[in-house]
């Protein structure tokens, strides 16, 4: 690529990889204030995390692979849900694609050089870090790591002993993190999109993680008082969410999902945008209703923003709030499926290329159908009194945040890792993780959809001898999935060094990353681009 | 091919890297204001909570307020409010070319966030005395409405003041970056204080070669400006707060 470069008579450049800047070694990721160098940062830290939570996801199902204790009391195994959901949803998902991904890629499908401000950006990491840190330093003192579950509910995290301040106060450190990068990237779409690239010309990754912004901007403070306040009645003695002196636990529930339920969409809209961007390339046909479907990320922010309450139907709220909530609920379907169809549609006649992204996209919409139809009936008032509380619950947000969120990001990283890495992973070895990967997800979750319809509570330790049959069929799938993702992830890291070098353009892309060298020179962009046609406009014949 | 790569490596591509860190008046200004949204929606989680519970005991908190005092508070008020004054003043003072001014006028904003300290260390410890603190014996012994007053009034009072605290550290931050920067500041006796601010700079502010008069001695840039307007912006912020919280805990009785 340099030689071409050298024919047009601009100096061939380092890449990004190669360019060491102040510092050596790890010194010199660890100080860069590359947005690419930043999003690898997130991408290993979220994986190393997803890694530790994995293992505890693994050991909780191997505890219930039979009735009775297995493998683990029962309270190592509340500190094995909690710290599994903590550690999923604080420090692998909610980052999520748009950190890692998001960071790397949207600079460079705006045509800009970095994102607004590149120091706040590698602060957001170190926030990030430390208060993943905190979380994980309370399994060192004496109190040990919290039972609470990730939602950290009162009354009960106010009396347990273990240590709930220095969970809270990580995640407290760690909203700042997502504030940050929020705010980064809004002020980096405003500012920065390359001259021709009005709004209606943003690649749809581009305006997923606009959507996810603002709600990170917008939601987090909440999130961030809450835990201040939880945090306060621990140490202080302050009675907010005391009955005791006065205070009200639902207020807690109210306020922790006044984020929470936001964060759900935090992290399943990115991944939304991704898998828009794969199936464009990998059909090589124009999104199907390109402006419904940015505009439906929009709506999902907006409508996702005010549904909270619904994860408190039987909480003891108002008839009248369960009724509007519920309604806000089912509105917030029909953004969601405005995507699907339209993905189907962009699908239907287009040159769909069984690409291990391709195949993980496809299994991102299936799996996030189920886990978005189950949800459905959930926001149904009748049927959420019985399934309060259930395996139910955990198959269905597990669906939703795992089988979308996290297939979402593996079919990004598999899109975008010959342009991360200019390396092309073994497409065989990531076809067979992806079948893996599906076949024991469904195995896993199916059962516990059917486990918790048949009444099987969540987060029990032990269980009635009825459940034993699915509860192992869940177990044995829990095994298959995970040989899927560390073949996944072997794949991958072993391309980095073995990989065959990947072209500028593997997929016959159109947007702006696949018009510059794989992997990506230092600043981007020689010249800032001009942007004239559509953004998915695929040429007629487009060369294999 | 590798090879070839690192022998570029000299200090002009250093300055194309550095170079990336662009500044962008408009995009510095769009992030201040979106970061005081998480501000104000950080303190709309406590005015939410106060809204509750008002809703709920709204005799209780009656009564609690009676137990404030309410002419510190208006004092605090006034001093607060014109502390947003000066600071407003610094600013235009800075754009209008009069940098000892606004320096002046930057350290008079500091004072008066001092006094109101003050005032409010003597507030919070009157309350101590009476045991009126969460965990004090004659608070427990008050109905629950009133105990959730005290409450809301300790976290409400205190995260403002926290803020008031973070916000002058700020001013002290940026007073001494506008006197430093400053022609006036760098002529004359300072010229080798300014000598090592500009050996300083390059770390700080991620330009290779900060701007500087016929002299060498480094200049305003917009990056200084903007600084003290954000800074005034966040200032006005805590200002704004206090406006909430000031009518909420002691005028509504």
């Amino acid at each position: 690529m340099a030689a071409v470069r050298g024919a047009e008579g601009v100096l061939a450049e380092p890449n990004y990889l190669e360019y060491k800047g102040k510092g050596r070694g790890l010194l010199s990721w660890l100080t860069s204030l590359d947005h690419k160098r930043i999003g690898l940062l997130y991408l290993f830290s979220q994986v190393t995390f997803f890694l530790f939570g994995m293992t505890l996801g693994f050991l909780i199902r191997l505890e219930l692979i039979h009735h009775g204790q297995t493998i683990v009391r029962p309270e190592v195994y509340n500190a094995f849900f909690t710290v599994h959901g903590v550690t999923m949803v604080f420090m692998f998902v909610i980052p999520g694609a748009a950190a890692s991904l998001g960071n790397f890629f949207l600079p460079i499908m705006i045509g800009a050089k970095d994102v607004a401000f590149p120091k706040l950006n590698l602060m957001s990491w170190y926030c990030y870090i430390i208060g993943a840190i905190i979380v994980y330093a309370s399994m060192f003192t004496a109190a040990g790591l919290p039972d609470t579950g990730w939602t950290l509910y009162v009354p009960y995290s106010l009396k347990t002993t273990t240590n709930v301040n220095m969970a809270a106060f990580g995640i407290f450190v760690m909203g700042f993190s997502s504030i940050l990068t929020g705010l980064n990237f809004i002020c980096t779409i405003h500012q920065l999109r390359a001259p021709g690239m009005g709004w209606f010309k943003m690649p749809l990754f581009v305006w997923s993680l606009y959507a996810t912004s603002w709600m990170q901007v917008l939601a987090t403070p909440i999130l961030g008082i809450t835990l201040v306040l939880l945090m306060l009645e621990r140490v202080a003695g302050v009675g907010i969410f005391d009955p005791a002196k006065g205070g009200d636990p639902i207020l807690y529930q109210h306020l922790f999902w006044i984020y929470s339920h936001p964060a759900v969409y935090i992290m399943i809209v990115p991944a939304m945008g991704v898998i828009s961007e794969v199936i464009a390339t990998h059909s090589r046909k124009t999104i199907f209703g390109y402006k419904m479907v940015a505009l439906s990320s929009l709506a999902i922010a907006l409508f996702g923003s005010l549904v909270w309450a619904h994860h408190m139907f039987v909480s003891g709220q108002s008839d009248a709030a369960n009724l509007v909530f519920s309604l806000l609920t089912f509105l917030v379907a029909i953004p969601s499926a405005i995507k699907v169809f339209n993905w189907i549609a962009t699908m239907y006649k287009g040159s769909v290329d069984l690409s291990p992204p391709m195949l993980f996209a496809m299994a991102f919409i299936l799996l996030f159908a189920i886990g978005g139809f189950t949800g459905l009936m959930q926001g149904a008032l009748s049927t959420d009194v019985h399934l309060h509380d259930t395996d139910f619950v955990v198959a269905h947000f597990h669906y939703v945040m795992f089988g979308g969120a996290g297939f979402g990001l593996f079919a990004g990283l598999h899109h975008w890792w010959p342009k991360m890495f200019g390396k092309m992973y073994n497409r065989r070895a990531a076809t067979i993780a992806c079948l893996l990967m599906f076949w024991g997800f469904n195995q896993l979750y199916f059962s516990m959809l059917i486990l918790g319809w048949e009444g099987m509570p969540r987060r029990y330790w032990d269980y009635l001898p009825q459940y034993d049959t699915l509860n192992l069929i869940a177990t044995t799938g829990s095994w298959v999935l995970i040989t899927g993702l560390l073949t996944m992830f072997t794949n991958l890291l072993i391309s980095v060094w073995r990989g065959r070098p990947a072209p500028e353009n593997p997929w016959g892309g159109v947007t702006l990353e696949w018009t510059i060298a794989s992997p990506p020179p230092l600043e981007n962009f020689h010249v800032i681009p001009r942007i004239t046609g559509g953004v998915y406009d695929f040429p007629e014949e487009v060369q294999p | 091919m590798t090879d070839t790569l690192q022998a570029t490596l000299n200090p002009a591509e250093a300055r194309i890297e550095e170079g990336q860190h662009h500044f962008d008046y408009g995009a510095s200004k769009m992030g201040m204001w979106l970061f005081l949204f998480t501000e104000f929606l950080l303190f709309g989680g406590l005015f939410i909570s106060y809204a509750v519970y008002r809703f709920l005991s709204p005799g209780d908190f009656h009564n609690a307020a009676q137990n404030l005092n309410l002419s510190l508070g208006v004092v605090n008020t006034v001093v607060l409010l014109t502390s947003s004054l000066t600071i407003a003043m610094a600013v235009t003072a800075l754009q209008k070319g009069s940098v000892r001014l606004s320096v002046g006028l930057i350290c008079a904003t500091i004072a008066l966030a001092i006094v109101f300290l003050v005032i409010k260390y003597f507030e919070w410890s009157a309350k101590f005395q009476h045991g009126l603190y969460p965990g004090g014996a004659e608070l427990g012994a008050l109905t629950k409405g009133q105990q959730q007053y005290f409450n809301l009034y300790f976290v409400m009072t205190g995260l403002h003041g926290l803020h008031l605290v973070f916000g002058t550290v700020l001013l002290a931050i940026v007073g001494f970056i506008v006197a430093r920067r400053s022609p006036a500041a760098a002529s004359g006796p300072e010229k080798s204080n300014s000598t090592v601010a500009s050996q300083g700079a390059p770390e700080e502010s991620g330009l290779v070669v900060p701007p500087s008069n016929a002299a060498g001695e480094p200049v305003m840039r917009p990056q200084d400006y903007v600084v003290l307007e954000n800074a005034a912006l966040y200032w006005h912020l805590v200002d704004v707060v206090w406006f909430f919280i000031f009518p909420l805990l002691y005028l509504i009785t």
